[in-house]
């Protein structure tokens, strides 16, 4: 089990998952959006790699309406 | 004569009118916007997805980046840091390096903070970024920029938002001027008319989103900067009639009655 904050959010895992498993639990297409794991950058051929642990912090950002 | 192309380093562009997608009622009404201005450069927000919404609409089901270019901003970044941040994530979210960099410095008037926009071009620069940089009026400055690499420099016309249109001409003109690479006059731009008086100086593009979003009837408005962002480049390239302090008849005096 990990505690983890995504996007500001306290979030519990019950299961050992990915940075790819947790894409696909808030169903959003890596394409459009980018991570941010401590803040550092992962790239997406590295999602599968990453296994989420206790208090990481994660950022997923995609592109909305500006100017 | 020669083709009028416009270019921001190696990137051609059909239309002079860049326009922003924010402050739309929703993305529907933005694409259809985007659509009726031309434009094939529009200017986009970095922000978190909301996780508790999973079925939420995204940008990119309504404007396809494979058909209209992405130009990342770091609209909200108050620092330097901040907008380091926005913008590698934006590289990585699509492979962007044509970049808008954008540092405010104060919440009212939302003027650039230019000492940290002048720390964040050094860098961006530095990473391999394509940047076009949001500044104030001051020609010293828009050098300083072009000097350390900027691939396009956007003075202000206002405030961003405030629709007062073009406040000091003579600055952007000598900005324009001066500058080799393009100029595009960002921010404040209320009515097509304000659009046409920049192209009229000799900019080389203009950034509008409010004044189209912001419009009672956002997608004729879109079509009327279409119009007025021609119509300036044109007239601009035509060279207006010098300006006299008398009269001169447009009918000869020859052969009057």
């Amino acid at each position: 089990m990990a505690k983890i904050q995504l996007n500001g959010k306290k979030i519990t895992l019950n299961q050992k998952i990915s940075l790819f498993d947790l894409l696909k639990k808030y169903k959003l297409d890596k394409k459009k959006v980018a991570v941010e794991l401590n803040k550092k950058i992962v790239i997406k051929q590295m999602y599968k790699k990453k296994i989420l642990k206790n208090n990481d912090k994660i950022e997923i950002v995609q592109f909305i309406g500006g100017g | 004569m020669k083709k009028d192309v416009f270019k921001i380093g190696k990137q051609i562009l059909k239309s002079r009118l860049i326009v922003g997608t924010g402050k739309y009622k929703n993305f529907k009404e933005t694409a259809e916007a985007v659509n009726a201005s031309g434009a094939d450069m529009v200017t986009v927000a970095v922000r978190r997805v909301n996780i508790l919404d999973k079925k939420k609409p995204m940008l990119m089901d309504f404007l396809s980046p494979k058909k209209i270019k992405y130009l990342p901003n770091t609209a909200g970044c108050f620092s330097s840091e901040e907008a380091l941040r926005t913008l590698r994530l934006a590289r990585e979210m699509g492979g962007w390096k044509m970049v808008k960099l954008e540092v405010l410095g104060d919440k009212k008037t939302l003027f650039p903070d230019m000492i940290e926009t002048i720390k964040s071009t050094k860098v961006l620069v530095k990473e391999g970024f394509q940047v076009l940089v949001y500044c104030s009026d001051d020609p010293l400055l828009a050098r300083k920029l072009e000097d350390l690499g900027a691939s396009a420099i956007m003075p202000l016309a206002s405030p961003i938002g405030s629709g007062l249109g073009i406040q000091n001409k003579i600055n952007i003109s000598l900005i324009i001027n001066q500058s080799k690479v393009p100029v595009i006059v960002d921010a404040g731009i209320g009515t097509a008319s304000d659009a046409t008086i920049a192209m009229e100086l000799g900019c080389d593009a203009v950034l509008v989103n409010s004044a189209i979003a912001k419009s009672k009837k956002p997608i004729l408005m879109a079509q009327s900067f279409k119009n007025a962002v021609t119509s300036g480049r044109q007239s601009f390239l035509a060279g207006r009639m010098r300006k006299n302090f008398y009269g001169s008849a447009s009918s000869p005096n020859s052969g009057l009655i």
